[in-house]
């Protein structure tokens, strides 16, 4: 392979950025946000050249290496610290590096009034870095520390308000459930090392074709679970809603356009394994299915305009592992939605970040209204994104959703059958809740006080990014499905055997369904939405139904029952148990050795020349026994 | 040279020209126990650079007769083991001097004192690690109670004379195993040797001709002491209870270094001395490293003092060092060992820290803190620093060793590196649960003037931060010391690694 000298400072420059504005304290307030912008920005020139590079070689020497230096060397356990750039990492070395930089700039004003807006570029910057890392590593373990890095930028940036003591919460809640699905990284790593002799992905993918399955399935479950934890699916998906707390700008970085896919990244690089290993395929298919559902309907329930676009997040990403477990024929649409969604949720988040920067931070939709008039460029932008996000033709959506849609229903047999339809049912589902979140906000009566709030379009360093995403949410599926060019892009990477694909539905059909779909989502909400009048506070006579999706379908609840309650009554009884028992029997002990126990309330007192005296006797003992045994 | 007594004889020296200060002379007292622990760390730095590496056989070896009719030596050696394990305590030396300026006011005895039992304490240290004959060994790890037992029951706070006669009672109970254990090598020498020795080296020959019985016996002896030392579940009550009453750097002191004998300790004397007894005992030995982790890190997540908390997070570790010894792996040998290295500046900085929280707040409830993240930034900022450095955040030393051990451990012993594994899903309960209370929210009232960091405290910090991340990118100077040692222990108990299962369909 090719080897290149550039890839490391891909990562650099923002790890540069996040030690120097740390480091430096006020004094860097006045520079350091242009200077923890520029450099993600220097690190996207970078990625544009090695793009541009990798397009002059043949397919099969795109990929790039740089090896740094030997990490950790234990026995054959032997790993370096050495990078990768390949066709799937420049994907995500673009959407990182360019999204995270427009949404620097967004933030360059969005955070102008925080005295802590240094501290908040570092964190970013500290996110850049680790998530390159995370998509340039070229093992598993140097994948971890990408993996946790961006963990810890995430607990960092949820808690960036960390003085409110739901937010602190909700940071630890991200990191705790994250760290369940790194136990599942850290086991996988385990086995391919007992299993293969190797955990880099070069020498697992040659490994692979001769391992069993039982060991290849054993890996692929276990990296479903770190991909789980950190894309927020079922049943780990509890900690995405709550990681709304943090800034705006970190939503839509973090919590929609990079960090929450990293479990695709996961799985689509772990290609050679899960295609060998159907059985963990296929939970990884289910598990999508559930999410893309399970996201969706929370979505309708949600009054919190962040919220309803997290729970779209996570619906969303369901998308993406249904069809990153349908293997080779879906990584290419699994990635392709990835970066269409990566324009459009990230859009649609910085355009929620404007109506809460025009009205006084207000997330709560039934206290909006009628902004359209007051906010029409992030009525526009934010439009375009609803309708990319609800795959009307020809934006975005359309393409990658579409191509998602067709693949599940041609898998074969009831399966297909099972996913195509879910994947159909959530694009109808979505249309609704967007259409709902669309309606609540920019349309009807104003439901907010109109002395109290002063609805204005945000500044230019605001609008800019998301007018930029927006036009990413129009045109990003039309130019990736042109010609094919995303899935030829990444064929090479994918074994595809080409003539196995059953072809259930044509596309022409699936398309039809599907706009059909959108079509009836799109009618329910204005249907409900538009003809009654929305209620300021959310009303309490509900159904079930509409209750337990406000309380996200009860995850919290059964974690909290099954997991947190159980575990606090463990946690007191070990503790009375250490106090009483174990410390109790060795208070018993020492009492008995010494009688009646009056020499042990004496030294208590500190007699201090007694434990002299005991180790001398025991000095002494010591002598005389080898005395007594030598002569 | 005589390098090692030369490591020795400083901090003594130190603590001679301390003796004769006059006691109102409290700085300078301060200076020279600064002055002297840098001497020493740097002459340790010295001798880590002359080390060579691939050599398995002990370097810088001393030997002098010092009881020649009991065939006892003072004889000196070290493998990089040792190596690393001395260049831990000497490091840790100064940054403690440093960092604890003002913790010896206060106490029962003069400035001066406490400096001098710092300085005879490293004195031991050094001793007990560098001693290659079995007799110094037992008297440096004896009399090394004594500067802590006083450091304890004289300086610390609250319950402090319990607390010094509970570490002191526990390490005499394991001392004394220990020592019939020690008469019995000694006895049974004689009748197969020829003369009898406690050279470690001719005793390490001597399981062969021991029967099972005999051998497991005096394996006991020694593993109880080392598991009371270390300490591994359920011997581990006297340390909660000494890190609460201890001052800050005198708990570093405690766990980071002297803790390490008890694993060190198993290392070179357990597994060398009674290779077969090592083998009859893992399967048990590895349960309680394994009940270790999870009941000390359970005991850490209830806990409401946050430096009781710290020590059963160390209990936690501990079981992971224990049990990446007993897994027989090169790899869960090499991480334990670079787990104790990376063990001893995480705990330096949760302690150090905790250290200055407290002695600013005047408390060590954690529910007493609150908000700090807004007042005393820095000094917060370090404390999550540590934290995360405790629950071995990928990138930081503390995940390479921990890592290391997991995954030597899983080659041989899946099932229980699966269930150590929950171990790190518990870490980043124990470590964000007081994080949120003492940092985050709300300014708890009577928080709102403390002070942050000062230049001195910044200038101690900084050296234990450096290395926690510097080795965790690069952990190669270190584990390039510790593998050989490591690959010859395992190599000498007869081990070879697993190979990998998978490789054929």
């Amino acid at each position: 392979m090719v080897t290149s000298n550039a890839l490391v400072y891909l990562i650099a420059l923002p790890l540069f950025g996040s030690v120097v504005l740390l480091l430096a304290g006020r004094r860097a307030d006045k520079w350091g946000h242009l200077l923890a912008t520029a450099l993600p920005a220097g690190s996207f020139v970078i990625g544009i050249t090695e793009l541009w590079a990798m397009l002059d070689r043949s397919p099969q020497e795109r990929g790039v290496t740089q090896k740094l230096f030997e990490w950790i060397s234990v026995g054959s356990f032997k790993i370096d610290a050495g990078l990768l750039l390949d066709q799937l990492s420049i994907c995500f070395v673009l959407l990182i590096t360019g999204v995270g930089t427009l949404i620097h700039i967004y933030s360059i004003s969005y955070m102008s009034h925080d005295s802590d807006r240094r501290r908040f570029f570092a964190f970013l910057n500290l996110f850049i870095a680790a998530m390159l890392l995370l998509v340039l590593a070229d093992s598993y373990l140097s994948l971890y520390v990408g993996w946790e890095g961006v963990g810890l930028a995430s607990y960092l940036l949820i808690g960036f308000w960390n003085q409110k003591p739901t937010y602190a919460t909700a940071a630890k809640k991200a990191f705790i459930m994250n760290r369940i699905g790194d136990m599942g990284l850290s086991l996988a790593i385990m086995i391919a090392f007992a299993t293969l002799g190797t955990v880099s992905f070069a020498g697992i993918k040659e490994a692979a074709p001769q391992a069993s399955t039982a060991a290849l399935t054993a890996i692929g479950i276990m990296l479903l679970v770190a991909a789980i934890g950190k894309s927020a699916q079922f049943p780990l998906q509890a900690w995405l809603g709550d990681a709304m707390a943090g800034p705006t700008p970190v939503s839509a970085l973090i919590h929609a356009a990079t960090m929450v896919t990293a479990g695709i990244y996961l799985i689509t690089r772990s290609n050679f394994i899960f295609d060998a290993a159907p059985t963990a395929q296929l939970l990884v298919v289910i598990v999508g299915a559930i999410t893309l559902l399970f996201g969706a309907l929370i979505g309708t329930a949600k009054d919190d305009i962040k919220k309803a676009l997290a729970a779209s997040t996570m619906s969303q990403i369901g998308y993406m592992t249904l069809a990153a477990g349908l293997g080779p024929v879906g990584y290419a649409f699994a990635i392709m939605h990835l970066l269409t969604h990566g324009f459009f949720k990230a859009g649609m988040f910085l355009g929620a970040g404007s109506v809460m920067h025009g009205m006084d931070d207000e997330v709560n939709m039934r206290r909006y209204g009628g902004l359209r008039k007051f906010m029409p460029i992030t009525f526009v932008t934010f439009g375009l994104g609803y309708l990319a996000i609800l795959g009307v033709p020809p934006f975005a959506g359309f393409y990658s959703k579409d191509h998602i849609i067709e693949t599940a229903f041609n898998a074969g047999g009831s399966k297909g059958i099972i996913i195509g339809s879910v994947a159909l049912l959530g694009a109808g589902i979505t249309a609704f809740y967007m259409t709902r979140v669309m309606i609540l906000t920019f349309t009807g009566i104003p439901r907010w006080d109109e002395k109290a709030h002063h609805p204005h379009e945000p500044p230019i360093l605001m609008w800019l990014p998301m007018a930029i995403l927006a036009i990413g949410s129009v045109s990003s599926g039309f130019l990736l499905s042109k010609g094919d060019a995303l899935v030829n892009w990444l064929a090479p990477l994918f074994e595809h055997e080409a003539g196995h694909e059953v072809e259930l539905l044509k596309p022409i059909v699936v398309t039809t369904l599907a706009l059909a779909m959108v079509a009836a989502g799109v009618a329910i909400a204005l249907i409900k939405y538009v003809r009654s009048s929305v209620a300021k506070v959310a009303p309490e006579n509900v159904s079930v139904f509409t209750r337990i999706a406000r309380r996200d379908l009860l995850q919290d609840d059964f974690n909290e029952a099954v997991f947190m309650r159980p575990g606090q009554g463990l946690t007191a009884t070990l503790l009375k148990t250490d106090e009483v028992i174990i410390d109790g029997a060795v208070r018993g002990v020492a009492r008995l050795a010494v009688g009646s126990g009056s020499l042990l309330r004496r030294t208590q007192t500190g007699f201090v020349r007694s434990y002299a005296a005991l180790i001398l006797i025991g000095a002494l003992a010591l002598i005389a026994a080898i005395w007594v045994v030598t002569f | 040279m005589a390098w090692l007594t030369l490591l020795m004889v400083l901090p003594l020296l130190g603590s001679v020209v301390i003796a004769t200060l006059p006691k109102s002379n409290e700085l300078a007292a301060k200076r020279w126990a600064l002055v002297t622990t840098l001497l020493v760390a740097i002459a340790t730095i010295a001798v880590a650079v002359g080390f060579q590496r691939d050599n398995v056989d002990m370097q810088f070896v001393e030997s002098y007769k010092w009881i020649p009719s009991f065939g006892i030596n003072y004889a000196l050696g070290i493998d990089g083991i040792a190596l690393v394990l001395i260049l831990m305590s000497t490091i840790l030396a100064p940054i403690v001097v440093l960092a604890g300026w003002n913790e010896a006011h206060g106490g029962r005895w003069s400035v001066k004192t406490f400096y001098i039992l710092i300085l005879v304490l490293e004195t031991m240290v050094i001793g007990v690690f560098a001693a290659s004959d079995l007799f110094l060994f037992y008297v440096f790890f004896e009399a090394m109670l004594i500067p802590v037992y006083f450091l304890i029951g004289g300086y610390g706070t609250g319950a402090r004379s319990a607390a010094a006669v509970k570490f002191l009672l526990y390490s005499l109970f394991g001392g004394l195993l220990m020592l019939a254990s020690i008469i019995g090598l000694y006895v049974i020498s004689g009748t197969t040797t020829g003369g009898h020795t406690f050279d470690i080296t001719k005793l390490s020959e001597l399981h062969n001709s021991m029967s099972s019985i005999t051998q497991n016996l005096l394996f006991l002896g020694f593993f109880i002491a080392f598991a009371i030392k270390a300490p591994l579940w359920p011997f581990h009550t006297w340390l909660p209870d000494a890190a609460k009453a201890a001052t800050p750097g005198t708990s570093v002191l405690l766990l980071g270094v002297l803790d390490k004998v008890g694993t060190f300790g198993m290392i070179r004397y357990c597994l060398t001395l009674f290779p077969d007894a090592s083998k009859t005992f893992t399967p048990i030995i590895l349960v309680l490293s394994l009940t270790s982790i999870l009941y000390g890190a359970f005991l850490a997540i209830g806990e409401r003092d946050i430096k009781r908390l710290i020590a059963f997070t160390s209990i936690s570790h501990f079981g992971f060092i224990t049990m990446g010894i007993f897994a027989m792996t090169s790899q869960g040998h090499s991480g334990a060992i670079f787990y104790m290295f990376s063990h001893g500046f995480s705990t330096a900085a949760l302690f150090l820290v905790a250290g200055w929280m407290i002695s600013r707040r005047g408390s060590s409830t954690i529910a007493d803190f609150g908000g700090l993240q807004r007042v005393t930034p820095v000094m917060a900022w370090m404390f999550f620093f540590a934290g995360m450095s405790s629950l071995a955040l990928p990138g930081l030393s503390s995940f390479v060793s921990e890592f290391l051990v997991l995954v030597g451990t899983y080659t041989r012993y899946p099932v229980h590196a699966i269930i150590a594994t929950f171990g790190i899903v518990l870490a980043a309960l124990y470590i964000l649960i007081p994080v949120q209370r003492a940092l985050h929210g709300p300014i708890t009232p009577g928080n709102e003037g403390l002070r942050d960091l000062n230049l001195r405290e910044k200038i101690a910090i900084a050296p234990v931060i450096a290395i926690i991340i510097a080795f965790g990118f690069y952990p190669s100077p270190i584990l390039n010391v510790i593998n050989p040692a490591a690959a010859h222990v395992i190599a000498k108990l007869g081990f070879t690694d697993p190979v990998p299962t998978a490789g054929g369909k």
